[in-house]
């Protein structure tokens, strides 16, 4: 839309949108920015459920793979798509790339820091975890400290970055006063078909019914005849690959990224794995699209300032009601 | 840069303890406290360039002393922008060395707070190029505590440069008003500088009779603000006003209003007037609907003095210096004014001294300290953005 159809509006005295279409708009950006949250959740509780660690620095390689995908944005030249189109194709490198790169690393990760400390206390591997967390942290300063354009030039390291709307951010459904835009869709049209493929590779694959055993019981999969290393391997592989796609999604609707968002969309993430159950598949989905909802629903109705807290006070009374989650159940069904 | 403000640390520390011992007598340090690692960095550095130059332009000798000029870090990694411990951590080390005369800092209000109080108690120079939230020197427009409890000595000793943000509230509603904006929805980062600037802007904005729709603190680390667009959007608001930094997320505002839907203008302080916030929004988001208010004028706009400094530093670093450069100089060549008439080494001359400027030949023009320690200039100017670049549009105040 340009400036002309902004006046237009505003002295053409057309109505001010209805209750129910306020409504409808919190829902579809409660839903898009829920589903971002889910994707990364799934990390989060895959790992926890089959080895029962609290992987912190997943947010972190979450943020990982976004600077991965500006950068590649950078390499190929990348610009903001034209009026008209509806996105790049540069974004299929991307949609390769990032989680092939933080399955990769989640892997390696797993592999150094965590596969060591198996059998040590449990606090040791989560020491470990929040340290691996800084690491990233600080690979993502470095990182956006590189003499690239889109860094621009390193000169501001921490500075947020703009990422290029390689998806349309115009609206579908034209003058409406309604938005949904093709980045929003793409939300869906990526993760929804994502997330159904992960519960049938876990429900009716050999590996997912390996990953079910191990999540059990280890020492019985292990008589049992399964590499349970291969097999805690893995599920770091496609957990670090979810949140590689789940990075690209976030840089393409929101278009900015940083150093830090690993920080606090990691927590929103982990907090939906807890509230849906920490360790149980489509907990953490549900538990990604009510706190995208808390978060839309607080900002429309109460105030900016009381999101955090209600999606926390959400969270307690939950946990005060359904201590093992919305969908958890004890120790049974995990993964 | 990040690795080396780590080495400095203790780099630093054994200076301090080595300087107990081995003083010079004929040696002067002047340090700042800015923020490096972190958004504001390319801000920042300018300052530094600003503050070099003006030592550099006097040899670097005052009378029989040379100057040191040591520029310190009050940012950490964590935080990305100012950090309160690191702050507090300069002001102790700044204190605690009897060669330090001057503290030139900080660039964040919520930093000063920290340091002052600290530097205050030693009777330490400090002066700040870029500190704008009022009630750090003025009485009766910040906290009722303000500004005694800065102040335990009793005794001024913080001064600055800029005009406080109480002016550039006003002087940013007057403009909305001008541009026909008679709704306006307020936004501010809960930051003692953002919120501090966004509730002088509303204050203002119902004096003169606009409509204040909405005043809103943001949550600065929020991935985006599309519910809040679409809140603000039922309102219609003419204006949107964001009291806040690059940093807290200025630039996600912007193209959450385009992608929401919401084309209004964008009115936001000086907090973003820095090449970062156009980096961070992307220029498109921002064209021809963005307005920035800063007190003082752009560095290619001074006249004088200020372009006698815009020419010198171009040529000396080969870049535009960004907006407060002019006020890193200004602070420099204040301390070295200060010190040249202290005439001695003493904390105390050299405040006094500083507190007795008077119709000091600036880069705004001539100007004196009030008993407050503020700058007697009140030059604001309003920005927009066109092509990617910072366009001036006019000057206020005058």
């Amino acid at each position: 839309m340009g400036s002309e159809d902004a006046e237009d509006q505003r002295e053409g005295g057309r109505e001010l949108m209805t209750d129910s279409e306020v409504l409808l708009q919190q829902v579809i950006i409660g839903l898009s920015n829920g589903m971002i949250i889910a994707l990364i959740a799934l990390g989060y509780t895959m790992v926890y459920g089959i080895v029962e660690l609290i992987n912190f620095a997943h947010g972190d390689l979450f943020m990982l793979g976004a600077f991965l995908a500006l950068t590649i944005a950078g390499a190929l030249g990348l610009d903001a798509v034209s009026e008209g189109a509806l996105f790049s194709w540069g974004i299929l490198p991307m949609f390769v790339a990032a989680p092939i790169f933080c399955g990769g690393v989640n892997w390696c990760v797993d592999r150094l820091a965590y596969r060591p400390l198996r059998n040590a206390p449990r606090l040791a591997p989560l020491v470990s975890a929040i340290g691996v967390s800084f690491v990233f942290l600080n690979i993502g300063l470095l990182w956006g400290g590189l003499p690239m354009e889109v860094f621009n030039m390193g000169q501001t390291a921490a500075a947020p970055k703009d990422f290029p709307a390689l998806v349309s951010n115009e609206n579908l459904l034209g003058e409406s006063d309604i938005t949904l835009t093709i980045s929003q869709v793409l939300v869906f049209v990526i993760t929804v078909p994502l997330m159904i493929g992960l519960s049938v590779l876990v429900r009716f694959t050999r590996l997912g019914k390996a990953m079910r055993a191990v999540a059990q019981n280890p020492v019985a999969a292990r008589l049992m005849g399964i590499d349970v290393d291969r097999v805690i391997g893995a599920t770091f592989i496609i957990g670090g690959a979810l949140g590689g796609v789940a990075s690209v999604v976030y840089a393409l609707y929101n278009n900015t990224i940083y150093f830090q968002m690993g920080f606090r969309v990691g927590l929103d993430a982990f907090t939906a794995a807890v509230l849906g159950g920490i360790g149980n598949l489509p907990g953490a989905v549900l538990g990604g699209l009510v706190i995208g909802m808390i978060r839309a629903l607080t900002d429309q109705y109460i105030a900016t300032e009381w999101t955090n807290v209600m999606v926390f006070a959400v969270l307690i009374l939950v946990l005060i009601f359904r201590p093992a989650g919305l969908l958890g159940t004890h120790a049974q069904e995990k993964v | 840069m990040k690795c080396s403000t780590f080495m400095l640390g203790p780099v630093l520390l054994a200076a301090v303890v080595l300087g107990a011992q081995a003083q010079s007598p004929s040696t002067i340090k002047i340090i700042s406290s800015l923020p490096h690692t972190g958004s504001a960095n390319a801000q920042t550095m300018t300052m530094v360039n600003g503050i070099k130059l003006a030592i550099e332009e006097v040899g670097g000798k005052v009378g029989e002393f040379s100057i040191v000029y040591e520029p310190w870090d009050d940012a950490s990694p964590e935080r990305g922008q100012w950090d309160p411990a690191v702050e507090a951590a300069n002001a102790d080390k700044a204190v605690a060395d009897p060669d330090i005369m001057a503290y030139i800092g900080t660039y964040n209000s919520g930093a000063a707070k920290i340091a002052m109080p600290k530097l205050n108690q030693a009777g330490l120079l400090m002066i700040s190029p870029a500190n704008t939230w009022p009630g750090l020197t003025k009485p009766g427009v910040g906290e009722p505590n303000e500004p005694m409890v800065y102040r335990p000595s009793g005794k001024v000793t913080y001064f600055r440069v800029v005009p406080a943000d109480d002016i550039q509230g006003l002087v940013a509603a007057q403009w909305a008003q001008e541009m026909n904006c008679n709704k306006v929805f307020i936004l501010h980062d809960r930051e003692l500088y953002g919120q501090g600037v966004a509730s002088m802007f509303q204050k203002t904005a119902k004096k003169i009779g606009l409509q204040v729709l909405g005043y809103e603190g943001i949550d600065p680390k929020a991935s985006n603000y599309r519910s809040l667009v679409t809140k603000m959007k039922q309102k219609r608001p003419d204006l949107v006003y964001f009291g806040g930094t690059t940093q807290t997320n200025a630039g996600q505002i912007a193209k959450d209003l385009r992608a929401g839907g919401l084309n209004v203008k964008y009115m936001v302080p000086d907090g973003c007037f820095e090449e970062a916030f156009i980096r961070s929004a992307g220029a498109s988001n921002l064209e021809g609907n963005t307005f920035i208010t800063f007190g003082g004028v752009p560095g290619d706009k001074l006249t004088g003095k200020g372009k006698e400094f815009y020419e010198n530093y171009k040529k000396k670093f080969g870049n535009e210096p960004e907006a407060y450069a002019a006020y890193g100089y200004e602070c420099g060549r204040v301390v070295l004014d200060a010190i040249a008439r202290a005439g001695k080494k003493d904390r105390a001359a050299i405040v006094a001294a500083c507190a007795a400027t008077k119709d000091f030949d600036g880069v705004l023009g001539k100007w004196s300290f009030d008993a407050n320690g503020d700058t007697t200039v009140k030059t604001m100017s309003g920005n927009t953005v066109h092509n990617g670049k910072f366009e001036f549009v006019k000057v206020f105040g005058e």
